[in-house]
C-alpha cells in the first residue's frame, strides 16, 4: 500500500510532466484533471498513513543512502506534501479556465506545472542534501519557465533576473553541500548530526552551514535579497504567481528551516541567529511598507509576500539556544505560519486575478465600486487579508500568538514589537484595497464578470486559511514533533 | 599542500571569479558565462575536497554528473530565455529598468 | 456532549448563520432577507431566555476545546454574559427591524444585512467568551464586521471615518493581544472566574501583572472610547443610522466596557485589583472621561455627535461603578450597561427618523418638530430624561445605586461628579427638547418624505417607541425578579461572594 502511494507521488507528476509536454492547452487541461484527482487521493492516503502510524525512511527503488534515494516520510512532509496538492490543484483548476488557450506557448503551462509539483514534493521528503538540491532547482527551472510563459518582455526581463538569482542561490547551497561532503563524508542530514554528536566539530562546518542558508535565503526572498521577487511574482499569470508565493518560496525555506533545526545547535552562533531574525523584522517593516506604496493590485500583494516571509526567518533566534517548549512552540508558529500563508496568498493572488479581469486593469484604484458589483471576488480576496493581517480566528494568529508566545517565553521581547508591528502594517495595506473599493463613484455595472468557477477556487482557499487557525491544534498534532528525526539514519 | 587543498583552492577561486562575473558584469550571455564557470569551481571543490582515505570517492562524481545535467538545463533554458528577451526588447542586458513598473524607492 | 454545551454554540452560530445565508441572497430579495433576519433574531432571543433562566437556576452552559497548543476556545454562559447577550439579542432584533425601513431602496443591503449579523454574532461571542483569548476572537472580529458597516455609504467622508475607526481598534486590538499574551505567559490560560484568579498573588509577578493591566484597560479602552481614546467615535456618525445605534448602544463601546468589567471581576478579581492600586487610578479616569465628554457635547451642533459625545461619557458610567470596589457601586455600573443601552439606542432611533423623514441633521434644524413627528419625539424626550437621570426612568436608578454606592465606598467625591454630569445631561438635552416641543417650526423641511398614516414608515415608528417603553418599564419595575436591577444584584453578589 505504502510503497503504492509513494510511487503515485513521485511518479505520477513527473509522468504528467511528458504527457503533457505532447499536448496542446485543450488537451493537457483534461489530462491534468486526471492528475490533480491521483495526486490529491495519493497524498490524502499518504498524510493519513503517517497521521495513524507515525513517519518512516523509504529507500527508493530499495536502494539505501548514499548511492540510492532515501526518503524522510514524516508527518511534517506529508502535512507539506497534502498542502502542496491543495494548493497546486486549486492554481491548475485555475489555470486552465484563466489562461488563454490560443496563445500557442501557453501550452507548456502544464508540463512545467507538472515538473514544479514533483519538485515540490522531491524536496518535501528529500532526505539528504543533493537530492535536495535536484529537487530545488526542478522547482526553479520550472517556476522560471513559468513566470516566462506571460510572454511579452517584462515578463522576461523578470524571469531572467529571477533565474540568475535562482541559479546564485543554488550555487551558494551547493558550495555549501560540497564543504559537508568533503568533512563528514555524507549527505544524509542525519547522518551528519550523528558523525557530530561522535566528534568535535570540523573547522569551516560554520562557514559550509552560512553558505547554504545564505543561498537558500536568496531562494527564499530574505530581506536585503528579495528584489527579484516583487517583479517576478507581480508580472506572472496570477495563477503562477500564487504557486510561487504559496509553495516555491517555502521549498527553500524548509531545507533552510531543516538544516538549522538539524546543524544550527552545533554550527550555528547566537550572532548568526539574531542576524537572521533581524533580516526577517527587516522585511517585515519593509515589504509592508512597500507594499502600502505600491500602485497595482498584484504588486502590492507581491511585496507582501516578502513581509510575510520574514516572519519565517523569527525561526532562527527563536529555536536556538532555548528551552525545548520553547522551540517547540516556535517551530510550531513557523509550521503554521507556512501553511496559512501559503492558503491565504495563492487565495489573493487567484482573486486579485479575478479582479484584474473584472475591472480590466492591474491599478488599485481601479477597484471602486467593486463591492458593490462583484462582492465575491472581493470577500475571497478580504478573507485571505483577514488571514496576513493576522486576525483571529485564521491561522495567521494562530501562527502569530504560538511566535508571541515563543518570544516572551525565551525572554527575547523585541521579536513582540515586530509581530505586533507587521499586524498593524499588513493591515494597513489590506485595508487600503477595501477602501479603494468600498468607494462608490460609479451608478452602473460596468464590469466583466469571471465565471464562477473562477471566483469559487480563491474563496475556498480562503475559508481554509481561516478555518486553519480553529483546527490549529489537530494539524499540529499530526506533524507531531515537527522538524524532528525520528529512526536511525 | 595536498592535491585535495589544491583542487579546493582552485575550485573557491573559480568560484570568486565567477560570483564577479554574475554580479559586475551586464551583458546577460557574459553573466550566464560567469554562472558556468561559477559552477565549475563548485563541481571541482566537491570532487576535490573529500579525497582523503587514498584514492577518489565515486559518490561525489556521481554527483557532479548530476549537477552538470542539471547545470545544462539552467543555461539551456537561460539561453533560451535570452535570445527571446533580445528578440523582443532589443536589449541584451536587464539595466535600464529602473523607470520600470516595478516601482519602490529601491 | 450535553445539550447544555450545544445551546450557547446554537445562540452564536444562528446570527453567524444568517449571515452566510443572506451573503448568499441575490440583492432583490427582499422578502426573504428580512424574513432571515427576523427569524434569526427571534430564534437568538428565543435561546437566550432559556439560558437565562437555566444560568438562574444554576445550570453550567459550556463548551471548550483545543484550538492553539496551551489555549482553549471557551463558550460559557454566567450571569454577566447573558446580561450583555440578552441586551444585544433583544436590540438586535430591534434595530433589524429599524435597519429594514431604514435602508428601503438603498443600494448593497444584501452586504449591509450580512454584515450586521456579522457583528451580532461577534457581540454574542464576546458576552458567552470564557476566557480573554476567546474574548479576543470574538473582539477582532467585531472590528472586522463593523467596518464595512461604517464605510457603507462609500463616500470620502465615510471612508475617512472607517479608515480613523480601524486605526484606533487595530491598533487597540494588537496592544490587548500584546496583553493577553503576556498574560498568558506569565499565568497560564485563565478562565474567567467569579472573585479572580490573582487574590494572593505571588509578589513576583506583581508588578508584570500592574503593567499588563494597564495595557488590558488600554486596549479595550479603545473600544469602551475611554478618554483619550475616544477619537474614533464622533468620526464613526458617519454610518447609517441603525449602524450608529448598534455602534453605540450594544455592540462596539459595550464590548470594551464588558472587558474592562470581565478583566477587573473575572481575571484580576475586584479585592486584587484594589490590593494592586489599579481601581482608583480607573476610577479617576473614568470621572475625568464623564465629564470631559459632557462638555464637549454641549458644544457639538449636530445631533448624531452630540449623542456620540453623550455615549462616550455614559460608557464610563460603568467603568466608574466596577471601580469604586464595592458591591452596590458595581451593580450601578452593571446595570447601566443594559440602561445604557436601551436609552441611546432610543435616542439613535429618534436621530435617524428625524434625518429619513425630514432631512434634520442639525439641532438648530430641529424647531417644532415635534409637532411633525409626536411618537416619535415623545420616545426622544423619556430617552432624553432618562439620561439626565429623571425618577423613575432608567438613569435615574442607575445613578441612584451608584450613588449609594460611592456613599456606602466612602469615596464622596463621587457624588460631585455625579451631580455636575446630570447637570450637564440637562444641559446639552434640554435644548433639543425646547426646540422640538416650544419653537415654531421652520418654513419647511430640509428634505421631507411622506408614508401614509403614521408620521414616518411603521418599521421606523415602532423601535424607537418600543425602547422608549423599556427605559420606563427598567426604571419602574427595577425591583422585579429578572429585572436588569436584579440581575446584576445576582452578578454581583456572586462576584462578591467568591
Amino acid at each position: 500500500m505504502t510503497l503504492w502511494l509513494m510511487a503515485g507521488l513521485l511518479f505520477t507528476p513527473l509522468a504528467w510532466a511528458v504527457l503533457t509536454l505532447l499536448m496542446n492547452f485543450a488537451w493537457g487541461r483534461l489530462v491534468t484533471w486526471g492528475g490533480i484527482v491521483v495526486q490529491v487521493l495519493v497524498s490524502l492516503g499518504l498524510w493519513l498513513i503517517v497521521s495513524r502510524d507515525g513517519g518512516f525512511y523509504y529507500g527508493l527503488g530499495g536502494w539505501q543512502a548514499p548511492l540510492g534515494i532515501e526518503l524522510r516520510v514524516d508527518g511534517l512532509a506529508v502535512t507539506f506534501v497534502l498542502l502542496t496538492a491543495v494548493v497546486a490543484s486549486a492554481c491548475g483548476l485555475h489555470a486552465g479556465v484563466y489562461i488563454d488557450p490560443d496563445k500557442p506557448w501557453h501550452r507548456y503551462f502544464w508540463p512545467l506545472f507538472w515538473f514544479l509539483w514533483a519538485g515540490l514534493n522531491a524536496v518535501w521528503l528529500g532526505g539528504d542534501l543533493f537530492n535536495l538540491y535536484v529537487g530545488l532547482e526542478l522547482i526553479s527551472l520550472s517556476a522560471v519557465g513559468l513566470v516566462a510563459l506571460g510572454g511579452k518582455a517584462g515578463a522576461l526581463r523578470a524571469s531572467i533576473r529571477y533565474l540568475l538569482a535562482a541559479l546564485l542561490g543554488s550555487l551558494a547551497y551547493l558550495l555549501g553541500v560540497a564543504l559537508i561532503y568533503g568533512q563528514f563524508g555524507t549527505l544524509s542530514i542525519a547522518g551528519v548530526v550523528f558523525r557530530l554528536e561522535e566528534h568535535a566539530v570540523p573547522a569551516g562546518s560554520g562557514l559550509a552551514l552560512a553558505l547554504m542558508v545564505t543561498g537558500l535565503a536568496l531562494k527564499t526572498a530574505l530581506f536585503p535579497l528579495h528584489r527579484w521577487l516583487p517583479p517576478a511574482h507581480g508580472i506572472a499569470k496570477s495563477p503562477v504567481s500564487a504557486l510561487l508565493s504559496a509553495l516555491v518560496v517555502k521549498a527553500s525555506f524548509y531545507i533552510a528551516a531543516r538544516l538549522w533545526l538539524e546543524l544550527g545547535e552545533p554550527l550555528g552562533s547566537l550572532a548568526a541567529a539574531q542576524l537572521v531574525g533581524l533580516l526577517g523584522s527587516a522585511a517585515v517593516v519593509w515589504g509592508s511598507w512597500l507594499a502600502c506604496r505600491q500602485l497595482e493590485l498584484k504588486q502590492v500583494v507581491a511585496y507582501s509576500s516578502v513581509a510575510q516571509i520574514g516572519y519565517l526567518f523569527l525561526l532562527f533566534p527563536l529555536t536556538y539556544s532555548v528551552s525545548e517548549s520553547v522551540s517547540l512552540q516556535a517551530q510550531q508558529g513557523v509550521t503554521l505560519q507556512v501553511i496559512s500563508h501559503a492558503l491565504a496568498k495563492a487565495a489573493m493572488f487567484l482573486a486579485a486575478g479575478n479582479l484584474i479581469l473584472a475591472t480590466g486593469s492591474a491599478r488599485v484604484d481601479a477597484l471602486t465600486g467593486v463591492s458593490r458589483f462583484l462582492p465575491f471576488s472581493l470577500f475571497s480576496f478580504g478573507l485571505a487579508g483577514v488571514s496576513l493581517m493576522s486576525l483571529p480566528p485564521s491561522g495567521g494568529f494562530a501562527a502569530k500568538w504560538l511566535l508571541l508566545q515563543a518570544s516572551l517565553g525565551s525572554g527575547q521581547w523585541w521579536w513582540l514589537l515586530v509581530l505586533l508591528a507587521g499586524g498593524l502594517l499588513s493591515a494597513a495595506y489590506v485595508f487600503r484595497i477595501y477602501r479603494a473599493s468600498f468607494l462608490e463613484s460609479l451608478e452602473t455595472d460596468e464590469f466583466y464578470h469571471p465565471p464562477r468557477s473562477l471566483e469559487v477556487i480563491p474563496m475556498v482557499l480562503a475559508l481554509m486559511a481561516i478555518g486553519l487557525g480553529l483546527v490549529s491544534a489537530e494539524v499540529l498534532s499530526v506533524m507531531a514533533l515537527p522538524f524532528e528525526e525520528e529512526g536511525s539514519p | 599542500m595536498t592535491a585535495s587543498l589544491l583542487y579546493s583552492l582552485a575550485g573557491a577561486m573559480l568560484c570568486g571569479i565567477g560570483l564577479f562575473g554574475l554580479l559586475w558584469l551586464s551583458h546577460l550571455l557574459r553573466k550566464l558565462l560567469a554562472f558556468n564557470i561559477m559552477g565549475s569551481g563548485v563541481f571541482l571543490v566537491m570532487v576535490g575536497l573529500p579525497q582523503h582515505q587514498g584514492g577518489p570517492d565515486p559518490v561525489p562524481q556521481a554527483l557532479v554528473l548530476t549537477g552538470i545535467v542539471v547545470a545544462i538545463a539552467a543555461t539551456a533554458l537561460a539561453v533560451v530565455l535570452i535570445r527571446r528577451y533580445y528578440h523582443l526588447s532589443g536589449m541584451t542586458s536587464l539595466e535600464g529598468e529602473r523607470a520600470s513598473r516595478e516601482g519602490g524607492p529601491e | 456532549m450535553t445539550l447544555t454545551a450545544w445551546i450557547p454554540l446554537f445562540a452564536l452560530m444562528t446570527s453567524m448563520i444568517a449571515s452566510v445565508v443572506i451573503f448568499a441572497l441575490p440583492e432583490k430579495g427582499y422578502r426573504l432577507r428580512t424574513g432571515v433576519n427576523l427569524g434569526a433574531a427571534l430564534v437568538k432571543l428565543a435561546l437566550v431566555v432559556v439560558m437565562v433562566w437555566g444560568v438562574f437556576r444554576g445550570v453550567d452552559y459550556g463548551l471548550s476545546f483545543t484550538m492553539v497548543p496551551g489555549v482553549t476556545f471557551v463558550l460559557r454562559a454566567d450571569a454577566f454574559s447573558l446580561m450583555f447577550a440578552g441586551l444585544s439579542s433583544v436590540l438586535w432584533l430591534l434595530t433589524t427591524i429599524y435597519a429594514v425601513g431604514y435602508l428601503e431602496d438603498s443600494p448593497n443591503r444584501s452586504r449591509f444585512f450580512g454584515f450586521f449579523s456579522l457583528c451580532v454574532a461577534s457581540t454574542m461571542g464576546i458576552a458567552l467568551a470564557g476566557n480573554l483569548f476567546t474574548f479576543f476572537l470574538f473582539y477582532e472580529m467585531l472590528t472586522l464586521s463593523t467596518y464595512p458597516l461604517v464605510v457603507h455609504r462609500g463616500t470620502e467622508k465615510a471612508l475617512k471615518a472607517g479608515r480613523t475607526y480601524v486605526i484606533y481598534t487595530l491598533t487597540g486590538g494588537a496592544v490587548l493581544l500584546l496583553a493577553i499574551a503576556w498574560l498568558h505567559g506569565v499565568a497560564g490560560d485563565l478562565p474567567f472566574r467569579e472573585g479572580g484568579h490573582f487574590t494572593d498573588a505571588d509578589p513576583d509577578i506583581q508588578g508584570s501583572l500592574i503593567l499588563i493591566f494597564i495595557l488590558l484597560v488600554a486596549g479595550l479602552g479603545v473600544k469602551a472610547a475611554i478618554f483619550p481614546l475616544h477619537g474614533w467615535l464622533p468620526q464613526a456618525m458617519v454610518a447609517p443610522a441603525p449602524v450608529s445605534a448598534l455602534l453605540h448602544a450594544v455592540a462596539v463601546v459595550k464590548a470594551g466596557a464588558f472587558g474592562i468589567v470581565r478583566v477587573v471581576h473575572d481575571i484580576y478579581g475586584v479585592e486584587a485589583s484594589a490590593a494592586l492600586g489599579l481601581l482608583a487610578p480607573l476610577a479617576w479616569l473614568a470621572a475625568f472621561t464623564i465629564l470631559y465628554a459632557s462638555v464637549r457635547a454641549l458644544w457639538q451642533r449636530d445631533l448624531k455627535r452630540r449623542l456620540a459625545f453623550s455615549t462616550v461619557s455614559q460608557v464610563s458610567y460603568i467603568i466608574l461603578g466596577i471601580s469604586l470596589f464595592g458591591p452596590v457601586a458595581a451593580v450601578g455600573g452593571l446595570v447601566h450597561l443594559l440602561h445604557q443601552g436601551i436609552m441611546k439606542i432610543t435616542l439613535f432611533f429618534c436621530a435617524g427618523n428625524y434625518a429619513e423623514t425630514l432631512g434634520i441633521h442639525r439641532i438648530d434644524e430641529m424647531d417644532g418638530a415635534g409637532r411633525r413627528m409626536p411618537g416619535t419625539s415623545l420616545a426622544f424626550t423619556i430617552g432624553a430624561f432618562g439620561m439626565i437621570g429623571a425618577p423613575p426612568l432608567a438613569g435615574f436608578i442607575t445613578k441612584w445605586t451608584m450613588g449609594s454606592g460611592a456613599l456606602a465606598a466612602n469615596m464622596d467625591w463621587v457624588i460631585a461628579v455625579l451631580v455636575a454630569s446630570s447637570l450637564l445631561n440637562a444641559a446639552y438635552f434640554l435644548p433639543v427638547l425646547h426646540r422640538l416641543w416650544f419653537r415654531e417650526p421652520a418654513a419647511g423641511w430640509p428634505h421631507e418624505r411622506r408614508w401614509g398614516r403614521l408620521e414616518t414608515s411603521a418599521w421606523l415608528f415602532w423601535p424607537p417607541l418600543l425602547t422608549a417603553v423599556m427605559t420606563v418599564m427598567v426604571g419602574v419595575l427595577a425591583s422585579l425578579p429578572f429585572s436588569p436591577l436584579s440581575w446584576a444584584e445576582l452578578i454581583v453578589l456572586r462576584e462578591y461572594s467568591s
